[in-house]
């Protein structure tokens, strides 16, 4: 298939994901938010909000104080923030109007319908009222993009990059997610005499939708390095890296055809260590270390498969 | 019967007396339904387009400016016999004219009969680079949209020919599946001749125009991207056609061929169904800031390693001061008599016609030569006096750009407008394709002026457009419509209570 239209269909889908993962974040984020404690913590609460989406550069830029309402604004409609919803989804459906033939006719009005509702949510503030529902509205519409390019999509090169386009996205964003709440929640946790909080820990479990699998994998309290294990080592958790690059190996493997391609070889290098790997030497490393490695690596494969597939030159 | 009923024909109820035969059954359905319900449908109907994404973008307007073009459920119906001559003659019309760009790009036998005057060959839209140049089958209007207009019961004129990108032919193809999808009781009834085939018949053809020994072409479509204004027909033929949608960026030329990037690495394109004006297409021959074409295409056209439809330099043949030597390339062509008639047009750089023309501004349509979509033309009857005179000076200036024709009466179509059901002036264009052989899918697209006694149908200048039924047989029941009907409002009814 054409190069242009490979990387538009992988970055629609790259742009779903993100609106999906920045809803999830937010949504816990607030129910987080109506417990009650000081107001000190509810500024540390929403600061971990933007140091996931990876945007306190330009947060700081147009706001003056850190609250609820103003981190809600620029992740939900701020244009001028390139990690919103908002500018998610327009782009997400910029690149599906731009190669709207390569995809069924379903996926495609299922866009563009996603686009025309949004357009009725942003009309409402959110910061006052409605924000859940919001939330559960994007991960619903999310949840039929997918499910509507796997009911309806030929298998061929076009869904081979919608889906690698989500793995390559969800993979970053739970490693980010993880990261920025482990580096917060562990000094609270030293600090308080080593006591876990359940609240805060179960929050990032949902906001991955992984509460209920923790208990019936574990079967037990809530334990940091439990949750962790989870969402690094787990393939048979949904949003876990290891699930994302079991994903991620046999669609370039295929795409690659007979070509030996880099991206390959990253993605199998990266795949065999969450295969393998065992949680006590990731700890021993930190997790912290071993989240920072596997952000870079995967950022380091989506160039390459930039490189190899998008935007091929003659 | 309003004023511009009994002036102007109508193809419902002609000039007011009984309704037309092949519109009765219609009528009676017609005035069975209520108009909030009719209303209602068109209201769905708005929705649909919406969502399916049917818009165009508005040159000169801020981004996000996606429009709808507004669609009438009334549809314009057109007899088995009608569309029997109406299709032979657009035929005839193309056949002669590809002739004519094969005559006029080779050795020119028409100007050397003294038919067609040798200024032709200094129209900004010949294009030198085409002499000699052979091109498979000798065609080169692969795709044309002959616009008619109607002016009485029998009389069609050929208001111009559209032989360089046309477009229009997606929404023959969506208004007729919109229309299926509101009213199927009416499309059981009616013999509609289908046109869901148009998209097979286009593709055979540019199968068919390949180099000789290419077994297997591949086709590509070629647009300018998502921001140009049909895009979405762009998109529309690709898909229903299963070709690739590109843009100049995707190609790219080597060895003497065409090539586009793929994720598997370069692949060969044979056939560009091509939807960028010649000025665009080669930024080393025409325009060099184009960033929409394919640096060195046209050269490998012209050694003949890739074809392109529509050809290079079709526009000679559908310029305005072209137009008017058409009949007369029927008769030297082919030998035969025009079957459809062009409309009497003055040329502006003819003293006479000239001096005609100025006395008489008020009742005339002076369009510019190279002008397109309804910019740039007088329509003498609505104008105001100040326009008037303001478009004097510019005919002045420069004569030879313009022609004037007499204001047509153009027929009017019942429409659904916000006062009701009234007659709103149409036109038709039907898409004539070109390969092996010539051949026109029984429809096209019917433009209707939305504002009332406006004679310009173009979308840009706030025209819709309506579904074109072309009938297969005359006699329609109007008995068995009519109880199926009943029958319909009947269970509706119980279902409300």
């Amino acid at each position: 298939m054409l190069s242009r239209t490979a990387d538009h269909l992988y970055w629609m889908a790259r742009y779903i994901e993100r609106t999906e993962n920045v809803a999830r974040v937010l949504d816990v984020t607030y129910n987080m938010s109506l417990l009650p404690s000081d107001s000190s913590n509810e500024e540390e609460l929403w600061d971990t909000v933007l140091e996931i989406a990876g945007i306190r550069d330009i947060y700081d830029k147009t706001y003056k104080e850190l609250n609820a309402a103003n981190v809600i604004k620029h992740l939900v409609m701020d244009s001028h923030n390139p990690s919103s919803i908002y500018s998610s989804l327009r782009s997400a459906r910029e690149n599906a109007r731009a190669v709207r033939v390569a995809m069924t006719t379903e996926t495609w009005e299922n866009m563009n319908t996603l686009w025309l509702e949004f357009g009725q949510y942003i009309k409402q503030d959110l910061t006052q009222t409605g924000l859940s529902e919001f939330c559960e509205w994007v991960k619903s519409r999310s949840h039929l993009f997918r499910g509507v390019c796997f009911g309806t999509m030929l298998r061929d090169e076009a869904f081979s990059f919608v889906r690698l386009g989500t793995f390559m996205e969800r993979a970053d964003n739970t490693a980010r997610l993880l990261d920025v709440k482990y580096e917060f929640l562990i000094p609270m946790q030293e600090a308080n005499d080593g006591a876990v909080d359940y609240y805060e820990w179960s929050a990032v479990l949902r906001s991955v939708s992984a509460f209920q699998a923790y208990q019936k994998v574990y079967r037990d309290a809530i334990e940091p390095m439990k949750v962790s294990e989870l969402l690094i080592l787990r393939e048979d958790m949904p949003r876990s890296l290891h699930a994302c690059y079991a994903e991620i190996m046999p669609i370039l493997r295929q795409v690659a055809g007979s070509r030996q391609t880099e991206a390959e070889r990253l993605a199998g290098q990266m795949h065999a260590k969450l295969h393998y790997g065992r949680m006590l030497d990731i700890v021993k490393d930190g997790v912290h270390h071993f989240l920072d490695e596997f952000i870079l690596a995967n950022r380091k494969l989506g160039e390459e498969i930039q490189r190899n597939f998008l935007s091929a030159t003659a | 019967m309003t004023q511009s009923a009994k002036q102007f024909f109508d193809e419902m109820q002609g000039y007011g007396g009984n309704v037309r035969a092949i519109y009765q059954a219609y009528n009676r359905w017609l005035s069975d339904v209520p108009t909030q319900q009719l209303a209602a449908k068109r209201a769905e109907a708005e929705v649909l387009f919406r969502r399916v994404g049917i818009t165009f973008n508005v040159y000169g307007e801020e981004d996000g400016a996606e429009r709808l073009i507004p669609f009438d459920v009334i549809p314009r119906m057109i007899s088995a016999s009608e569309w029997a001559h109406l299709a032979k003659g657009a035929v005839q019309r193309v056949r002669a004219l590809n002739m004519f760009l094969h005559d006029i790009y080779h050795d020119q036998e028409i100007i050397k009969a003294g038919i067609v005057p040798n200024s032709i060959l200094s129209n900004s839209q010949y294009r030198p680079e085409m002499v000699g140049v052979t091109v498979p089958n000798q065609v080169y209007a692969h795709v044309a949209g002959i616009d008619l207009v109607r002016t009485s019961e029998s009389q069609f004129y050929v208001l111009e020919d559209n032989l360089r990108t046309p477009s229009g032919v997606s929404y023959m193809l969506e208004d007729r599946k919109m229309m299926m999808r509101l009213f199927p009781d009416l499309f059981k009834k009616y013999p509609i001749a289908p046109v869901e085939h148009y998209p097979h018949v286009l593709l055979n053809n540019l199968r068919s125009v390949a180099q000789t020994g290419v077994t297997d072409p591949t086709v590509v479509l070629l647009s300018p991207g998502a921001y140009n204004s049909a895009y979405f027909e762009h998109a529309f033929l690709a898909q229903q056609m299963g070709i690739e949608l590109v843009e100049g960026q995707d190609l790219f030329v080597r060895n003497n061929a065409v090539y586009m990037r793929t994720t598997q690495g370069p692949q060969r394109v044979d056939v560009i169904y091509r939807r960028i004006d010649d000025d665009f297409l080669d930024p080393l021959v025409f325009k060099p800031d184009s960033l929409l074409g394919v640096p060195g295409l046209l050269s490998v056209y012209r050694n003949g390693g890739v074809t392109l439809a529509n050809a290079v330099g079709t526009g000679v043949a559908d310029d305005k001061a072209t137009y008017v030597y058409v009949p007369e390339m029927i008769k030297f062509y082919l030998g035969e008599s025009p079957i459809l008639q062009n409309v009497p047009t003055y040329q502006l750089s003819k003293e006479d016609d000239l001096a005609y023309v100025l006395d008489h501004l008020p009742e005339l349509v002076v369009k510019e030569v190279q002008g397109s979509g309804g910019y740039g033309m007088l329509v003498g009857p609505t104008a105001s006096k100040q326009e008037i005179e303001e478009f004097r000076l510019r005919i002045v200036s420069k004569p030879a750009n313009y022609i004037a024709q007499p204001t047509l009466a153009l027929s009017t179509c019942p429409t659904l407008v916000d006062q009701g059901i009234a007659p709103r002036h149409v036109d038709l264009r039907p898409f004539v394709l070109s390969g092996k052989t010539v051949s026109v899918v029984p429809g096209g697209l019917s433009r209707v002026a939305l504002k009332e006694g406006s004679l310009v149908v173009n979308s840009s200048q706030g025209g819709g457009t309506k579904d074109t039924w072309v009938l297969e047989r005359d006699d329609v029941s109007v008995e068995t419509l009519q109880s199926q009907m009943a029958a319909q409002h009947a269970t509706q009814e119980a279902v409300i209570c």
